[in-house]
């Protein structure tokens, strides 16, 4: 690949205060770490709890970015892509097919949306395109409910239930695991846009798409694999969190709401900041529950839309957003 | 022979309005053709028709094959269009631009290796974002992607558009170079036409939506009303 | 009067009639669905002040009807307000609830505003949670009465009624020019002397003041209870699919809007094709999507459409000129 020849610079689009911020908050963290075990814990369980947050707000900033569309269905795909995996482990698939079969499934799946109920209101309002995907939304609950029911169901653990134990903290083996393949599936889409003819081209379409047409790009292909690779990330955060959760059809919708105030938080149309805003956003509400007495877990969720409400207001371009050149 | 262009009959229309009645022309293989014409002559459709990216009818062959589809079918047949405004991507950089040039097809360390030789600037710019260059590296970014894709057509739309009139003479004089020495086929939509008569081998004159007059660049110059409302003399 | 006034006003009589002979004819279980029409009629027409006439998306009408809910079942449980009293006064607290959410959404549009006005929904409904102690929690807090549903159907058709006159009167006038010029083109409804900040904070208090009014008497019809998971986000999310589907900048539509979300989901459940009681939202969701796809500007759109067919059809016909 040529790109890859040549150093490529990779720019986040973070301000220098905005980066020494960060950079603060890392240390706060690493010091609260070797001071308290408990924090080390709720730091840790956090960040596993983030991983699924940057997930699926990634799902969501990378197709803001193709179509500008927000898509409440995002969750509930995910949601319904873990049910397939459910049923495939039914069958007597092993844990790790099934994942990746339904990784699969997912992609068509979030291609096949896109072509047939996005595209045709694609260039009609917001409120359109934002009563499609509660549309899709209500659908998708209907179906799964429908066919599988609204109690728990429960799949093998990925991962095991052994804990960990360093230094008189505990870890349980269970968060490193999604951690680790929430960070990885990030990093792999990472390679894949910056590094790749294809992922060029995706994003090529998704900024400027009469140009990437003059150019023979398949615009329209483009932002289909972008949703099927939304959807893949959406079936990662999904099998992720099964575990903690266990199977059932509202599982994924609180986790959409952090997502929404992740992916604002980092900037809705920043990829970075979506990771990082989720991570934050995890870690947050962990330690918020933990020190804070009065944050009981009801206030969880009114805590993060305060955050994103905060961030709308302050800065609505996120902590990563750049002043954008919008075309008109 | 016949020609690598032809354009038959050809309507194109934005919605109710019909832009194109009836635009005849034909472009040879090697030659510089320019479209020339007032504001809203419908120079620029002429351009959007060939590639796709307006509603078309009549008759258009590209290398003796009937051109249908949107913009990247054509792209991919080996039409590069410019178009006006340039069409360059600003949030990408310099380098990630010329690769997106080369998308429809295999590009090789040759590829790069002709461009930089003729936009030798572009070596040293090239992990700078496309938008943060000046309007004349801009158009010769432009003009070096479409160079990447190898077309056998270039459609150039107003290259000189907001330009000092140095760099304009410097664009003008690149794309004679790659026409002379890469035997690139150019068709230039110009208001200027004066510079563009001198570059071009065959002209075609644009008035609301019809060809009012085309023939060989140095017989058009000679047109009475020509001189009298394009070149001012 | 113009022909077109007439007709309008023939319409409105006609439905009039249709609700008051209804109010007569209906089983009790029917009287409560068509007081809960009603209810959804005056929130989409809140809704559709703000979204379809000053162009500012809001995702977040149930949390306005939560708080107008809550002001009837608090001040009923504490001091045994009466319930017709208690409308006003959510009026009132959600009029200026609306103007403070206005006030900081000036600065946010389209999916910022869209996403805003959503974390309302979430949030507003988790706070009774966190207040049990006065709210109930999870179980909710009672009125001191509950009327039944004959007293329901009309309370809630006559305040739809209050409530169409109020938004036909304040969009037809000064204010109703301001705000739709402000769905076309804010610079130039700024240009043009319209003040932005006055008339888009105050396009929210009017639309927040329809929807408390709506939650409280939602209160009312869920037998005298608040409970957060009344007024949860789907609420909000049936608001907007009301508003889109009656065709957004319509009045005439809301009555569409309101039979959809009120009926559909009854309707659905007896459809034979998926029998369980699952049915609904796959068939909701479908119609949903079907209808946005399809009908672009709603139900109204729709009618608009044939209406200038059929007039363009009488203009371009020979014999009648």
């Amino acid at each position: 690949m040529l790109g890859l020849s040549r150093k490529t610079k990779v720019s986040t689009g973070a301000s220098l205060p905005v980066i020494v911020g960060i950079a603060a908050a890392c240390i706060f963290l690493l010091v609260g770490c070797l001071v308290s075990n408990i924090f080390a814990q709720q730091t840790v369980a956090g960040l596993a709890q983030g991983a699924i947050f940057a997930s699926l707000a990634l799902a969501l900033v990378l197709i803001y970015r193709a179509t500008e569309v927000i898509n409440f269905a995002q969750g509930e795909l995910a949601m319904a892509t873990t049910y397939i995996a459910y049923q495939l482990t039914l069958w007597h698939v092993s844990y790790w097919l099934a994942f990746f079969l339904t990784l699969v499934i997912s992609f068509v799946l979030g291609a096949v949306v896109y072509g047939v109920l996005i595209r045709p209101v694609q260039h009609r309002s917001v409120i359109a395109l934002v009563i499609v995907t509660v549309g899709l939304f209500i659908l998708i609950d209907g179906l799964v409910t429908w066919k599988w029911g609204a109690d728990l169901k429960f799949m093998p653990a990925p991962f095991g239930n052994n804990v960990y134990h360093a230094g008189g903290v505990s870890f349980s083996r269970q968060d490193i695991g999604v951690l680790l393949v929430s960070i990885l599936s990030v990093i792999l889409l990472w390679v894949l846009f910056q590094f790749t003819k294809l992922g060029l081209a995706m994003r090529a379409a998704a900024l400027r798409p009469a140009a990437a047409a003059l150019v023979g790009i398949r615009v329209d292909w483009m932002l289909a694999i972008g949703w099927g690779l939304a959807a893949v990330l959406g079936a990662v955060a999904g099998l992720m969190t099964e575990p903690s959760q266990f199977l059932q059809p509202t599982m994924m919708q609180a986790i959409l709401l952090y997502a929404f105030a992740a992916a604002v938080l980092g900037g809705l149309e920043s990829p970075a900041g979506s990771v990082v805003g989720g991570l934050a956003i995890g870690v947050f509400l962990n330690l918020i529950g933990q020190y804070v007495g009065y944050a009981t877990s009801e206030l969880r969720l009114p805590i993060a839309f305060a955050v994103l409400l905060v961030v709308l207001l302050l800065k609505p371009t996120g902590l990563f957003g750049r002043r954008q050149v919008r075309r008109v | 022979m016949a020609a690598l262009l032809e354009l038959a009959d050809v309507d194109a229309r934005y919605g109710p309005i019909q832009a194109l009645h009836g635009v005849t022309l034909s472009v040879e293989e090697g030659e510089i053709a320019a479209v020339l014409g007032a504001n809203g002559a419908g120079k620029t459709t002429t351009l959007r028709a060939i590639s796709g990216t307006v509603r078309r009818d009549g008759t258009l062959r590209f290398a003796g094959r009937a051109l249908h589809g949107g913009p990247d079918a054509t792209a991919r047949h080996g039409i590069a269009h410019v178009p006006e405004g340039r069409g360059t991507f600003a949030e990408l950089s310099v380098w990630e631009n010329l690769r997106l040039g080369a998308y429809s097809r295999r590009a090789s360390k040759e590829d790069f290796a002709r461009v930089q030789r003729y936009f030798p600037w572009i070596e040293s710019r090239r992990s700078q974002q496309a938008g943060t260059l000046s309007g004349g590296e801009q158009q010769m970014l432009a003009l070096a992607r479409a160079f990447m894709q190898r077309p056998r057509l270039l459609l150039l739309d107003e290259p000189s558009l907001g330009l000092a009139p140095l760099l304009v003479t410097e664009i003008f004089r690149i794309i004679r170079e790659l026409n002379e020495q890469e035997g690139l086929t150019v068709l230039v939509v110009e208001q200027n036409a004066h510079i563009a008569l001198q570059l071009a081998q065959t002209a075609y004159v644009l008035e609301v939506g019809r060809v009012a007059l085309a023939g060989p660049s140095a017989e058009v110059q000679q047109h009475e009303s020509i001189r009298r409302s394009y070149l001012g003399y | 009067m113009s022909r077109g006034l007439v007709t309008r006003l023939g319409v409105i009589a006609v439905a009039a009639g249709i609700v008051i002979v209804l109010g007569f004819r209906l089983s009790d279980y029917h009287l409560g669905l068509g007081a809960r029409i009603a209810i959804y009629f005056i929130a989409i027409l809140g809704l559709n002040i703000l979204t379809g006439y000053t162009g500012q998306i809001s995702i977040g009408h149930g949390a306005f009807m939560a708080i107008g809910g809550y002001t009837t079942a608090l001040m009923s449980y504490y001091h045994h307000t009466d319930l017709l009293l208690t409308l006003p006064l959510a009026l009132a607290v959600c009029f200026v609830c609306g103007l403070a959410v206005g006030i900081p959404a000036l600065r946010l549009s389209g999916v910022y505003l869209a996403l805003a006005t959503f974390a309302l929904a979430v949030s507003i409904p988790q706070l009774p949670l966190k207040w049990s102690k006065w709210t109930g929690g999870s179980n909710g807090i009672r009125t001191f009465t509950s009327p039944g549903n004959n007293w329901l159907y009309r309370v809630c058709w006559i305040c739809a009624g209050i409530a169409f006159v109020a938004a036909w009167l304040l969009l037809r006038g000064r204010t109703g020019r301001a705000f739709r010029s402000i769905r076309d083109s804010e610079l130039a409804a700024a240009s043009s002397g319209v003040s932005l900040p006055i008339y888009k904070t105050l396009a929210f208090g009017v639309s927040a003041a329809f929807a408390g009014v709506a939650g409280s008497l939602f209160v009312l019809v869920t037998n005298g209870y608040a409970q957060p998971n009344e007024f949860g986000v789907l609420l909000s999310l049936q608001l907007l699919i009301g508003a889109a589907v009656a065709g957004l900048g319509s009045l005439y539509g809301t009555i569409v809007g309101a039979l959809f979300i009120g009926l559909l989901p009854q309707i659905s459940t007896s459809v034979p094709l998926i029998g369980s009681g699952h049915g609904q939202d796959v068939v909701f969701g479908l119609i949903v999507i079907l209808v946005m796809i399809l009908l672009p500007n709603g139900v109204a759109g729709l009618l608009g459409a044939i209406d200038s067919r059929f007039k363009s059809a009488i203009k371009s016909d020979p014999t009648t000129s």
